[in-house]
């Protein structure tokens, strides 16, 4: 941008100050709506109410059994879709042919909100983890698939051609070369598939599940016991933006290396 | 490699690769898996015709459609007018963006209990959780729109005299368009998914209530028409933005 600095020091201190001004008159419009004003407690909880509730549930415990659950389901339909994923996407990826097939079919499957799928996996796989997993690890087959098809597919022609010429064996070409030129963008896709299984996996403990964070956030609402509701919520959140993070950071190294 | 190529369009391959999927469905379905839980795809299609006489199907499809559309032309609307106040002055760009960002990275299925009881299980809750799944992809896009313009062309607007507003309807307006055709196909994608979450998990009259119905009746054959409709669906609306997307990148590059 053309005249002043976009990054000077006063600007950037205004910003932050608008921004914790933000959060503050969010908090306090909250505050003063709940206790002050004439908003129910069951439609809204006062924050108070749900910082008691939140400290009790991490004091107590109680989450663990949830919060175990979901991860547990998590790692499951994370570790089928990135292995199936990866597999076949480096399969489909050996060939130009094959890559101009599959990969129109790939994205139209993508396009698909693949939630639909839920009540048929409820159906075959029953209400515990098993249609989470598979529900997740649906979701996520896609981007890692995709991902690593571009990966293989751009490695530059003119580095296998000169490692094959320099004499590499196939295992050589397959670690040396086309590895390291598709990590970042397999590392990418890693990352999508991550998120949203954890979204799938959230979303479908949500819609009709017996465990997990999701489960446990619908039965509170479905009681009534909001700011306990309101707890678990910025508890899943917060589990949420963490494994995010460390997914992305996962992502950069992978990027570097 | 080029033998092949030429024997073989990819699309005749991708069409086997269909039916050969839906071959390994048919004899799992006849041969694996108790008809009870799962149909073949024969029976599926040839029972479509029975998903929509099922009364009261046709009126869900439509009441999610109407849901859908709603939520869509809200989102946009909405991401449109705050998308601009966001994006436009340099300031509240920096100061509101990443709060737009940190909002739009949470998981909003961890609120959809919220949004049911604030909204009801008509369709009003479904509309509000398309909206807060629609409305952030369209801000984020509009605002980077904006802020794509290159300053060289602004200058030269203002140097010759243009006022704000004809700075903005000439120059800004043009330029945020095609990054605003991207923004609403993100936004269909997504809004399409938070109406089907929120219809999934509890409804009166929309298609929620006959997954649910169909799932629990252990009627595999419609749920997996319904399914396949829905899907159908999906496919033409997300294809429509597409196309529309397409259309205007053209119109600008022309």
């Amino acid at each position: 941008m053309a005249g002043r600095p976009e990054g000077s020091a006063g600007a950037v201190i205004a910003s932050r100050a608008v921004q914790i001004g933000f959060l503050i008159s969010a908090v306090a419009l909250w505050h003063l709506a709940t206790v002050r004003g004439s908003v129910s407690p069951l439609l809204l909880p006062r924050p108070d109410a749900v910082l008691r509730e939140l400290i009790d549930v991490l004091a107590t415990g109680e989450f663990l059994g949830d919060l175990g659950v979901t991860l547990g389901e998590l790692a499951a339909a994370f570790a089928l879709s990135a292995a199936g994923g990866l597999a076949a996407g480096y399969l489909i990826s050996r060939s130009r042919y094959w890559i101009e097939v599959f990969e129109p079919l790939l994205a139209g499957a993508y396009s698909i909100p693949i939630i639909l799928f839920l009540p048929l996996y409820i159906l075959l796989f029953g209400l515990g983890p098993a249609s989470k997993i598979a529900l997740g690890a649906t979701i996520s087959f896609f981007p890692i698939a995709m991902n690593t098809i571009a990966g293989f597919g751009s490695v530059e022609k003119i580095h296998i051609v000169a490692a094959r010429s320099m004499g590499c064996s196939q295992y050589q070409l397959f670690r040396r070369v086309l590895v390291p030129a598709a990590l970042p963008v397999i590392a990418t896709g890693l990352r999508m598939g991550f998120t949203v299984a954890l979204l799938a996996i959230l979303g479908s403990e949500t819609i009709s599940s017996l465990s997990g964070l999701g489960h446990r956030i619908v039965h509170l609402a479905e009681n009534m016991h909001m700011a306990r509701m309101f707890a678990y919520i910025a508890f899943a959140v917060a589990i949420a933006v963490v494994l995010n993070v460390v997914a992305t950071l996962l992502e950069e190294r992978g990027k570097r290396s | 490699m080029r033998t092949l190529h030429s024997l073989r369009s990819p699309g005749a391959s991708r069409l086997w690769v269909v039916l050969a999927l839906l071959g390994v469905w048919e004899i799992a379905a006849r041969g694996f898996v108790d008809k009870m839980f799962l149909s073949p795809p024969s029976r599926v299609f040839s029972s479509l015709d029975a998903v929509l006489r099922t009364p009261g199907v046709p009126e869900a499809l439509v009441i999610t459609l109407w849901e859908l559309g709603a939520a869509f032309a809200l989102s946009v609307a909405l991401g449109l007018a705050i998308g601009l106040a966001v994006g436009l002055p340099r300031f509240s760009r920096r100061s509101f963006l990443p709060i737009v960002l940190l909002l739009y990275g949470m998981p909003q299925i961890t609120i959809l209990p919220l949004f049911i009881l604030y909204f009801g299980i008509g369709p009003a809750s479904k509309i509000a959780f398309g909206v807060s799944h629609g409305v952030f992809p369209v801000i984020v896009t509009v605002a980077a729109g904006v802020q794509n313009v290159k300053p060289i062309l602004l200058l030269a607007a203002r140097s010759m005299g243009a006022s704000r507003a004809q700075v903005f309807r000439r120059v800004i307006l043009p330029h945020m368009i095609p990054s605003f055709f991207a923004g609403m196909r993100f936004a269909m994608s997504a809004t399409l998914l938070g109406v089907l979450l929120a219809e999934l998990y509890v409804s009166s009259a929309g298609i929620g209530h006959f997954t649910t119905l169909f799932t629990q009746n252990l009627d595999p054959t419609r749920l997996l028409g319904l399914v396949a409709l829905l899907a159908a669906m999906a496919i033409v609306l997300n294809g429509i933005v597409r196309r529309a997307e397409v259309k205007t990148g053209r119109f600008r590059s022309a």
